[in-house]
């Protein structure tokens, strides 16, 4: 065998092991619609039922008349919105800080606070449920996006996106007049744009589908997100998977739309760090 | 405008960089800082720009005392060694962006970077981005961006160490034209002696932290004032011989006390010249190797005490010949045991 068989066969190998990769990631995206298009008996027979004899359409109809997804998915905007933006702010200061400034125990302090992504985010729900209770704050808005106004790993990709241009274009800005502040959000936001589009991405998708913390923080039908929603369809007589695969292929389409338009930014940013020289 | 410093110490840590500095660059001059890397120039240039602050000393333009003013209320212009633009604007954009900091209007702002762009000759580009210009434009764009806010004081930190050689001399008559042609006090930074030769009016020459001397270039060359300037100017480098009975001292017509306090003796290889005996030659040796490169022809001389080199002997030679070699007494540099100039005119 020579070298371009061996190259070609590898290259076999590795399409057929991505193949496999893609195929495992899809399958339940499949199942979801395949399930939401099913009568109720197919969708729980066995052997499973792949493609359903006729597309219950109307599973789709009854979904959305389960309960107010209206108003769920207008609280999922703002919190979504809201959350993404504050931990945009946060993220960029915080790293421009740790990037470029100097100040006493800034090595430290960003150990400690990398050494935090260590705690589970399920031992955070009671303390910062307590927090929020407290402060008699359950059942608003800031309930449900409070807790995510700083992200520690966010902070991390950008810090590595600041690093990466180089110091004598910060020093020709000194030069050049330009203030820290201004330097920030005219030099560094810009030349970052494909790390912020991914820390931005991620959080989005991380917000929209939480399901957890909102079904803790919230009670009142006119503070529930989506994922929340989703649980309408569980009842103490069972779960109605038809239904409920209808409603989660409605809240998870708007993501994927995001993801297909941005993700030329999420790879890239990912992928290098985000700087482009 | 004109620079001071008085009295400037600076160091990073334990490590001292400059060493009660003080000196005076006059208004409209081109000043070049030289020295061998490590020697505190660049430092130099960045307290001169604000973005370092000196441990103690004073540093003033013209009568004003700026040693605590931060590089934003400065305003000079500075040519970084890697260009420094900023990646995501245009050429035009980036000479604008000085201008725009200040608020200038956008229709005087276009029209200041476009007359720039000409200076600089760049005018062709202005809608690229600098990824998409070579090197040598991208120092045009960085030098039209340092001088667009019409600053008082260019400086320009290794502005040519980037390029390739032939684009380094076009480049560093460009900056003399440049500077020329817009009058301003410049000061440029570098290590290479033949561009600090080539540009300046007066070269200020640093060696750890000290000034070494402080002169116009042809002064540099001719009389150094100790024997570390002696070597750093002069390509191939000065030989430098310690007194010892291998000379043939009487050849020279050297006066007793300045044989006394004689440690070294330099003698730059263009000044050596051929004789036919040893009587007359100051030292003779064999021929190791000649090494000719155009119409430029360097012998090596090995002698009882080292090596020297000649480059004004001709082609006559090859390896293996004995060579007796002579210098005129006015060529001669002679250092004393600090290795500093014997002023020779000064002894009776």
């Amino acid at each position: 065998m020579n070298q371009k068989q061996k190259n070609k066969l590898l290259d076999v190998f590795v399409y057929i092991v991505l193949a496999l990769g893609a195929l495992t990631m899809l399958l339940p995206f499949f199942w979801m619609i395949s399930t939401s298009l099913k009568t109720p008996g197919e969708a729980v027979a066995m052997p499973p039922v792949w493609i359903p004899k006729f597309f219950q359409i109307e599973n789709y109809k009854q979904a959305l008349a389960a309960a107010p997804f209206g108003q769920y998915f207008l609280n999922s905007v703002i919190v979504t919105t809201a959350s993404t933006l504050g931990e945009l702010f946060t993220t960029i200061l915080a790293a421009y800080a740790f990037a470029r400034l100097e100040f006493y125990g800034k090595n430290f302090l960003f150990v400690l606070l990398i050494s935090t992504m260590m705690v589970p985010g399920e031992l955070l729900i009671i303390p910062n449920f307590v927090t929020l209770s407290n402060w008699n704050l359950i059942n608003t808005y800031a309930s449900l996006f409070l807790p995510y106004l700083a992200s520690i790993f966010s902070i991390y990709i950008l810090k590595e996106a600041f690093e990466s241009v180089p110091d004598e274009v910060y020093y020709a800005a000194k030069v050049d007049g330009c203030s820290d502040w201004r330097y920030l959000w005219t030099v560094m936001v810009p030349l970052a744009k494909s790390s912020i589009v991914s820390i931005a991405i991620l959080a989005i998708i991380g917000s929209w589908n939480s399901f957890i913390w909102p079904l803790i923080v919230t009670t009142e039908q006119s503070m529930r997100v989506l994922p929340v929603g989703l649980q309408a369809f569980t009842t103490e007589a069972g779960t109605q998977y038809e239904l409920l695969m209808a409603a989660s292929t409605i809240v998870v389409v708007p993501m994927i739309i995001i993801y297909i338009f941005l993700q030329k930014y999420i790879i890239e940013g990912l992928a290098t760090g985000g700087s482009k020289g | 405008m004109q620079v001071r410093f008085e009295d400037i110490n600076m160091a990073f840590d334990e490590n001292k960089v400059l060493n009660n500095i003080s000196f005076q660059i006059p208004e409209s001059e081109l000043v070049t800082i030289l020295g061998p890397s490590g020697c505190g120039k660049s430092t130099t240039l960045m307290l001169i720009s604000g973005l370092i602050f000196p441990n103690s000393g004073k540093i003033y333009f013209g009568d004003k005392d700026v040693t605590s003013l931060d590089a934003v209320d400065r305003k000079v212009g500075m040519v970084f060694q890697n260009y420094a633009l900023y990646p995501h604007l245009t050429v035009l954009e980036n000479i604008q962006f000085p201008l725009k900091m200040q608020k200038v209007p956008k229709k005087e702002r276009v029209e200041r970077a476009m007359e720039l762009a000409k200076l600089v000759k760049i005018e062709e580009h202005i809608n690229k981005r600098p990824k998409d210009l070579s090197g040598g434009q991208q120092q045009r764009v960085a030098i039209a961006r340092a001088l667009s806010k019409r600053p008082s004081l260019l400086l320009m930190d290794e502005p040519l160490s980037n390029l390739d050689a032939r684009l380094r001399i076009e480049m560093r008559e460009e900056i003399r034209r440049i500077q020329q042609e817009t009058n301003i006090t410049t000061i440029f930074v570098t290590h290479d002696q033949e561009e600090a030769l080539s540009i300046s009016d007066n070269i200020m020459i640093l060696n750890q932290g000290d000034i070494q001397q402080y002169s116009t270039p042809t002064e540099l060359y001719n009389y150094p004032e100790n024997l570390f300037v002696a070597k750093f100017l002069g390509t191939p480098i000065i030989n430098s011989l310690a007194m010892n009975e291998a000379l043939n001292l009487p050849s020279l017509n050297l006066k007793s006390k300045e044989i006394q306090m004689t440690k070294t003796i330099a003698i730059r290889p263009e000044n050596l010249y051929e004789v036919e005996s040893k009587e007359d030659a100051l030292i003779s040796g064999t021929v190791r190797f000649v090494e000719i490169i155009g119409k430029n022809v360097t012998v090596h001389v090995d002698t009882e005490i080292g090596e020297i080199v000649a480059t004004e002997l001709g082609f006559v030679h090859k390896q293996g010949d004995t060579i007796h070699l002579a210098v005129n007494e006015k060529d001669l540099l002679l250092f004393d045991d600090k290795e500093n100039t014997i002023q020779r005119g000064a002894l009776k």
